[in-house]
């Protein structure tokens, strides 16, 4: 393997990884502040507790998207350094301003929030955690504008003098119509994983309840609520999901239509001219991509709509495109970036074509694609149910059984949207290539000349051990809380005595 | 010093000097948490001390980490160029600084949340050990961008720098070079346990204050050998010798303040020593950014590396807002924190074993 490909497989491998904390963080984080809000306004201890529990589990998550997003933001340098020197001037400023706006904002008010139960007065303390999770989520329309204009690099042309891109228009760059349909995706999906988890740990103990031996007053009716409440929010985030995903297909068939046609599998031009493409639901076609997939299950005329929004409108195939590309037509003609970079382009995929190891090819790998698409939307679709299956369960104050069945829904709620979240995010950075920034620079022009693939594969292994390792520590802590339940609260009181002991230390 | 490409336009000057604030703020205020960290196995002997010594920094360490990723972050976004090489250039020793940061990261927020004695053993040492491997390697780089890192073009790419050795790792271990790993180490074990005195009370306040005296004769020792060696050797100029005077003025002054139990002012002084040092380091590294470019036709500095003008007004504009308010609420947060901590004030733990 070539420094490339593990690269590859390194920023996957930390990427995937880390984003398993991330939903869970930006979702939660705003839930822990609406509890605590509830019951700073009703002063309900119902709600201070289910605060403090959600809190814990949102904390021991917290840690560990710390950590691991140390590494994203020193790899791109790293690994990808021709990428960072070409598109530094437009990519390097959302990143500088996720740290100076989000990051100091949510690290150093969740330290005052961890630390200030009995520091600060109550309206403060609660301010503390609502601008923690504002900085969260601020930090992810950053990140996502970055990624998004690696889809569709608007707002810039090439500079040929200091051969890069140069930023013509921050304003296109964050209003990126890519950008602004993944972030309100990626927060309801946030959104989703956060209410699957509350009907997961909530549902669990709700279901135990009856069986403890001294129940604790009030947890039933805590539980109950957080259990109806996550299932509503996994309900309505999906509802909202399901609609943006539904934009981002139209938006990526006008910006990346090889990623459309890699996700369908489509080779050949379908509808169009009074015709309609097809959506498969299940197909069988050659591993390696290299041929069309022959339909088991499709859905007339779907595709049709779901690219364009026209049950007639035409989806372009993969051999047309391929066929289009080779005779020098770009991916966006409109696009200012593209069309400057259009001459020097040329010559780096001759070369790249000219190299026998590069194995240049205009689509990307095809059975990722159809499969994680699917498999992305499948595991959306499963925790949806789940959330109106339990909604059913609870009608009229019913108390679910502790049943196998149970408690294997319990497990799928939290787990199919995250995972459904992983194969979303390897469909489309895999639909991507062979381009890192889309119709601009290959993917395998932007890695670092300068480090050899032994290193690669040294820190790759490295990272994928240590990062196996803290997950261990990290479920073993998680299943810890969870099991602990509820805490016994008190009334939080500002402390005066600078010799007593404090409520909450580390 | 280099001739220029061309010359620096304002704003290319005043980007360069706001990279330089940032690592200044990272140094100051990570560097202090750092040598908290290193110092929990050796000062706390009871677990309610290891506790005082963990909450002193337990609000403000993961803020304190914001200016490194800033200063990455801007790094990037002013220089792509600066950024690009330096990170793929010193490609392990950046490694060896995650892996640091990870485990320390997580000692930090995983320590509390279980009894158990191996656990939480196991935890202060990685705290410790993350902290010390991050300050050493970056006291290795920073006397290497002194001593100048040698660049070269890439192959079939005149645009991308690259360092001149295929991997560049063991030419960083000069006597130099350790030197600064070491010297690093043993600054950030003054300023932390300076830190800790003034945070704290009773027994950890004792023993803080008094390795506080022996360590800052390490600090005043070491540090005085590195800044000679480095103005006679590599030399910031004439502004370089004044610089060096200050450092020296506030080690020795914070060496001498918390002997007289004035921690509040050892503190300042260990701090405006760091920063000195900083500030020193970056005035070499003007500029060139610590590369050498010898070998290259067109030297690599900071014309060649920066954004374009449009992109460093914009981040102008978000520095002149931000910072401030930045700077605002964390002294806020300080200020809240301000309280001296002991072991009385340490909660006895009520965590079920599960």
């Amino acid at each position: 393997m070539n420094a490339e490909t593990i690269a590859r497989w390194q920023f996957g491998i930390t990427t995937v990884y880390h984003f398993f904390f991330v939903p869970v963080t930006l979702a939660l984080s705003i839930i822990t502040a609406i509890l605590q809000t509830l019951w700073y306004r009703s002063g309900d201890l119902k709600f201070l507790k289910l605060t403090k529990f959600y809190g814990k589990l949102f904390l021991i998550n917290f840690a560990m998207g710390v950590v691991t997003g140390i590494v994203q933001e020193f790899q791109f340098g790293m690994n990808w350094s021709e990428y960072s020197r070409f598109v530094g001037d437009i990519f390097g400023a959302p990143l500088a301003l996720e740290a100076l706006l989000a990051f100091f904002l949510e690290s150093t008010f969740i330290g005052m929030w961890i630390f200030g139960w009995d520091r600060l007065p109550k309206k403060l303390h609660l301010t503390a955690l609502w601008l923690a999770a504002i900085g969260t989520n601020l930090s992810a329309i950053f990140i996502l504008a970055a990624n998004a204009w690696m889809q569709n690099p608007v707002g810039a042309v090439y500079d040929p003098v200091l051969n890069r891109a140069h930023m013509t228009d921050f304003a296109a760059v964050v209003l990126n119509p890519v950008a602004i349909v993944t972030f309100t995706h990626v927060i309801a999906s946030a959104w989703m994983t956060v209410g699957g988890l509350i009907v997961a740990v909530s549902g669990w103990h709700l279901a135990k309840l009856p069986q403890a031996k001294k129940p604790r007053a009030g947890d039933a009716a805590a539980h109950r609520w957080a259990t109806r409440f996550g299932a509503i929010v996994l309900l309505v985030a999906g509802l909202v999901v399901i609609i943006t995903g539904d934009f981002q297909g139209k938006i990526m068939t006008s910006v990346q239509p090889m990623k459309m046609a890699a996700a369908e599998a489509l080779y050949t031009t379908e509808g169009g001219n009074g015709t309609c493409a097809n959506f498969s639901v299940l197909t069988i076609g050659s591993l390696d991509g290299k041929t069309p997939a022959q339909p088991i299950i499709s859905v007339p005329c779907v595709l049709s709509f779901l690219a364009t929004g026209d049950f007639n409108g035409k989806v372009e195939g993969i051999t047309d495109l391929t066929k289009a590309y080779d005779g020098g037509a770009l991916i966006t003609p409109t696009n200012a970036l593209q069309t400057s970079t259009a001459d020097t382009l040329k010559a780096k995929i001759a070369a790249l074509k000219a190299d026998p190891n590069s194995g240049w090819d205009w689509s990307p790998n095809i059975p990722t694609s159809y499969w994680t698409f699917r498999i992305m939307m499948g595991l959306g679709f499963l925790a949806m149910a789940i959330g109106a299956y339990v909604l059913w369960v609870l009608r009229k104050g019913a108390t679910p059984k502790d049943t196998g069945l149970w408690r294997a829904m319990l497990w799928v709620a939290p787990l199919a949207p995250l995972f459904g979240i992983s194969f979303g995010w390897i469909f489309t950075e895999v639909g991507r290539q062979p381009w890192i920034v889309n119709g601009v620079l290959p993917t395998a022009s932007a890695v670092s000349p300068g480090v050899s693939a032994i290193e690669v594969l040294i820190t790759c292994v490295g990272y994928t051990l240590l990062y196996g390792l803290l997950a261990v520590v990290e479920l073993g802590l998680f299943n810890k809380y969870v099991r602990l339940g509820l805490p016994v609260v008190e009334e939080p009181k500002v402390l005066t005595d600078d010799d007593a002991p404090l409520s909450f230390a580390y | 010093m280099q001739l220029l490409a061309t010359n620096p336009s304002a704003l290319q000057i005043l980007w360069f000097a706001l990279v330089c604030v940032l690592w200044i703020g990272y140094l100051v205020l990570e560097g202090f948490d750092y040598g908290v960290a290193m110092l929990i196995p050796f000062l706390g002997k009871t677990e309610k001390e290891k506790r005082v010594i963990v909450n002193t920094i337990g609000p403000v360490w993961d803020g304190n980490q914001v200016w490194l990723l800033t200063a990455g972050g801007a790094t990037f976004a002013a220089f792509p160029g600066w950024y690009a090489t330096l990170f793929s250039g010193l490609y392990l020793p950046l490694f060896l600084i995650l892996v640091g940061l990870i485990i320390r990261g997580v000692s930090f927020e995983y320590r509390a949340k279980n009894p158990d004695t191996r656990w939480r053993n196991t935890f202060d040492w990685m705290a410790s050990i993350g902290s010390f491997i991050v300050a050493l390697v970056f006291g290795v780089g920073f006397a290497n961008f002194i001593i100048g890192l040698p660049v070269v073009t890439a192959t079939g790419n005149a645009s991308l720098y690259v360092l001149d050795g295929k991997p560049y790792f063991w030419q960083l271990f000069s006597p130099f070079g350790l030197l600064g790993g070491i010297v690093l180490v043993v600054l950030f074990l003054f300023h932390g346990s300076i830190y800790l005195a003034l945070k704290t009370k009773g027994t950890v306040h004792d023993k803080a204050a008094a390795f506080a005296q022996k360590v800052g004769l390490g600090a005043i020792a070491g540090g005085a050998i590195y800044l000679i060696w480095f103005q006679i050797a590599y030399s910031a100029g004439v502004l370089g010798w004044l610089l060096l005077v200050l450092a020296a003025v506030g080690l020795v002054g914070a060496w001498w303040f918390v002997r007289a139990g004035r921690e509040g002012l050892a503190f300042i002084c260990s701090a405006a020593a760091t920063a000195f040092v900083a500030v020193m380091i970056f005035v070499r590294m003007f500029p060139n950014m610590g590369f050498n470019s010898a070998k290259v036709t067109t030297p690599l500095d900071i014309t060649v590396a920066a954004s374009s003008e449009s992109t460093l007004v914009l981040m102008t504009v978000a520095a002149v807002i931000f910072v401030p308010i930045v700077l605002t609420y964390t002294a806020w947060n300080y200020k809240v924190f301000s309280k001296r901590l002991g072991t009385v004030n340490m909660p006895d733990e009520e965590l079920a074993k599960a």
